[in-house]
């Protein structure tokens, strides 16, 4: 400061002392001891550990730390050195500059950390290094040892239900719980009739999973326990949880005719709708109004009601004519065109003449010549008590649901596609009970993969994987081939391959 | 000759005793070992004389002297200004100062001819000081440290200071005093070297603490090896023998 100030200062040199003790010419430091003197005469790792015992489950290859946590960590690693320098005790008596691992053999059991230290002895700060050795012992932790002695043993159950006779919504929930991974603490998973079992070792997975499914569909839950085992000296209650969850029966492309309170409570919604979208809330729309609102799932659970007909029933419609009108509705993320078309059933084209002429919300996509999927009210015999109460309803003789490509399908041949889906790693029920018909699972899940082409908002939740397997057909060079739907590429993602094939173009 | 002792079990004996070339004072014990150990060195040759210096027994560190004088603090009592005036020789001169900073042993280090004081000591006093013990004054630093008494001792054979004082402080100081200095130690890397260490002109007491090393540094510098007491009490007897004619 004095230099800053424009002092003239002298040029100091230090000089040399003799060292008190050895006596060898030395720089005056702080204790005016040389280094090897200073070294002999303090020992700074006196009391300090330098042999630790510690834990090792060999199973998962974790470390306990007392009392009860186990941490996980591998030889080498940065968790192990964090792990061991936390078991030394009197550590905050000198200051740790370095740690590092000394290579032992493994089967040794043996773990060696070099350390070095600083301690200000005499007014001087001192460095010295020395090695700390751990005596690994074995140890099961209570985990593998609870595993180990009852591998099937849960914890907590979650049910999930849904009471329709097909199974497009568990495919896609699948799905969904593969692309969230939330599906990653269950240790189990088992397949039945009309649902899917997930087991868990701990309540708290069950009750957070129950959440995601919460968020992703419109469910209805209950939670019971059964007591297991108890402790009367310390009060430990052990419980089996059960969570049971169902989901709304009405899926997308369903009829719905509601119930006289439900259709006043949404506004006087015309009583038939059709069901366009589920999430964790339903969208329904009125086809002839273009009308259209949500219910989420505890409105609905409060008045539930059944759909009319659902997609098992739909029947195809060939387009005679389209008129379409000014009115035009977003919803959900679809646009939708009131028209008036002229259809006649596929079985009934050629070979009479019967046509209806009806209202549609699809004119945005038909055109004379098209192929349509719907539900047909003039042939069919609804049972259902809802549409008895409506009194003086005019049932309309067809509804459309969606457009159909199935003709142009038959004409591609397309035997596999360029992308394929994960699945989960299930148990499937084979008792007579719970026994589902092959074949028809096959053609549900054809189903399922082809409303994924068609719908893009579908396809949104779920990852699509590129499909290495796939072979083009020879008649890729057909001019239709824009018109089938199909996933782009940029939707898929590379599937992760840790073996050595070259990864092929990798895309979003 | 050096000497290692100890004040009850404390290796700072240049804080319990002062020598000079005339005199020492040595403090009041609970052993008689300390008294009897610069008794069995001086007495046949200089009065050792017991003393407290304001009631207290740091008396090296309180006062200041040489074979002119001898300066006491101002908190100093009458009895202890009495009690020396009477067990020194007649030559010393004794005087009670007024100073702010009244360890004087901490702030001034002289020698025969030469003194050191610390730098804000006051006008009067360096007059004092000049006129008392005779000597010429200077105000300096060792090594940045203020207290010139308690980090360098000297005598008019050679010096001992702080053992951080560069070496262009060394070559002025050396200098200023007309000695030999030299940077060293006292009890075992103790860097106060006038609280470490007692000396005059033939010999030197030093805590019990000091090596080998350090106290063949301190034999080089102060010329101990050679020195014979009675050479130099004979050539102040001569000229005390001269002022008398």
């Amino acid at each position: 400061m004095a230099e800053q100030a424009g002092m003239f200062m002298v040029h100091q040199t230090v000089g040399s002392v003799l060292c008190c003790k050895c006596g060898i010419p030395m720089q005056p430091n702080a204790a005016n001891m040389c280094v090897n003197c200073l070294r002999s005469e303090e020992d700074i790792t006196e009391g300090l550990q330098k042999h630790v015992i510690i834990m090792h489950c060999p199973e998962c290859s974790c470390y306990l730390q007392p009392p009860k946590t186990w941490i996980k960590a591998e030889l080498e690693s940065k968790e192990l050195l964090q792990f061991c320098l936390k078991r030394l005790k009197n550590m905050n008596k000198v200051r740790l500059v370095h740690a590092e691992f000394v290579w032992t053999e493994p089967h040794s059991k043996r773990l060696k950390v070099k350390l070095s230290v600083q301690k200000e002895v005499h007014g001087a700060i001192l460095e010295q290094s020395y090695v700390v050795e751990y005596v690994v012992q074995d140890y099961m932790c209570t985990s593998c040892s609870r595993i180990q002695a009852n591998p099937d043993q849960w914890v907590a159950c979650v049910q999930l239900r849904q009471h329709v006779s097909h199974r497009r919504t568990f495919f896609y929930i699948e799905q969904l719980i593969l692309t969230h991974d939330a599906a990653s603490h269950a240790i189990n998973i088992k397949q039945v009739n009309q649902g899917i079992d997930f087991f868990f070792s701990n309540r708290s997975h069950a009750v957070k999973f129950v959440e995601f499914l919460g968020k992703v569909a419109p469910i209805n839950h209950r939670h019971d326990k059964q007591l297991v085992s108890h402790d009367p000296k310390s009060n430990d209650y052990n419980y089996k949880h059960t969570f049971s969850v169902e989901i709304c029966p009405i899926c997308r492309e369903d009829l719905i005719c509601l119930p006289p309170k439900v259709a006043l409570s949404l506004g006087n919604l015309g009583p038939l709708v059709i069901c366009t979208k589920v999430s964790n809330s339903i969208t329904l729309l009125d086809p002839f109004t273009l009308r259209h609102c949500s219910l989420d799932a505890a409105q609905y659970w409060r008045t539930s009601f059944k759909p009319l007909l659902s997609s098992r029933q739909l029947v195809e419609y060939i387009v005679l004519d389209v008129e379409t009108s000014n009115i035009e509705v977003n919803a959900g993320g679809s646009k939708y065109v009131l028209a008036e078309v002229e259809v006649a059933r596929v079985c009934d084209f050629g070979k009479n003449d019967q046509i209806f002429r009806i209202r549609t919300h699809l004119g945005r996509l038909l055109s004379p010549g098209d192929f349509a999927l719907g539900y047909d009210l003039y042939a069919a015999n609804t049972n259902d008590i809802d549409l008895d109460k409506h009194r003086g309803l005019a049932l309309p003789e067809a509804v459309l649901i969606k457009k159909s490509y199935e003709e142009k399908r038959q004409r591609k041949h397309r035997k596999n596609r360029l992308w394929k889906l994960k699945s989960l790693n299930m148990e499937v029920d084979n008792t007579t009970k719970g026994r589902v018909d092959e074949q028809k699972m096959n053609s549900e899940y054809e189903q399922f993969l082809r409303d994924l082409e068609e719908n893009p908002e579908l396809r949104f939740n779920i990852s699509l994987y590129h499909n290495r397997d796939y072979q083009p057909s020879e008649m890729a060079s057909v001019t239709d081939g824009g018109d089938v739907p199909s996933v782009p590429l940029e939707e898929l993602l590379a599937d992760l391959d840790l073996s050595d094939e070259d990864m092929e173009d990798v895309e979003e | 000759m050096a000497t290692r002792l100890q004040f009850e079990n404390n290796c700072e004996v240049g804080v319990f005793s002062k020598l000079t070339n005339a005199y020492c004072l040595v403090a009041i014990g609970g052993s008689e070992s300390f008294y009897s150990t610069f008794e069995a060195e001086l007495a046949d040759v200089i009065p050792v004389v017991k003393t407290s210096i304001a009631g207290t027994r740091i008396i090296g560190r309180l006062c200041a002297g040489n074979k002119n004088g001898l300066l006491l603090p101002h908190t100093t009592t009458d009895q202890e200004l009495q009690h020396l005036r009477n067990s020194l020789p007649d030559q010393v001169v004794v005087q009670r100062i007024e100073e702010r900073l009244s360890a004087l042993g901490n702030c001034i280090a002289c020698n025969d001819h030469v003194a050191l004081t610390h730098p804000d000591l006051d006008r009067e006093t360096e007059e004092m000081i000049a006129d008392v013990l005779g000597v010429e004054v200077f105000r300096q630093t060792i090594a940045g440290n203020i207290l010139v008494g308690s980090y360098c001792q000297f005598t008019n054979r050679g010096g001992l200071v702080h053992p951080h004082t560069s070496i262009e402080d060394l070559d002025e100081l050396s200098t200023l005093l007309q000695v030999p200095l030299v940077a060293g130690t006292v009890n075992r890397g103790s860097e106060v070297i006038g609280a470490g260490m007692t000396v005059n002109d033939w010999t030197a007491f030093c805590g019990s603490d000091t090596t080998a090393t350090e106290l063949s540094v301190i034999e080089r510098v102060f010329k101990l090896r050679e020195a014979q007491p009675s050479a130099i009490v004979d050539e102040m007897r001569k000229s005390l023998i001269d002022s008398y004619v």
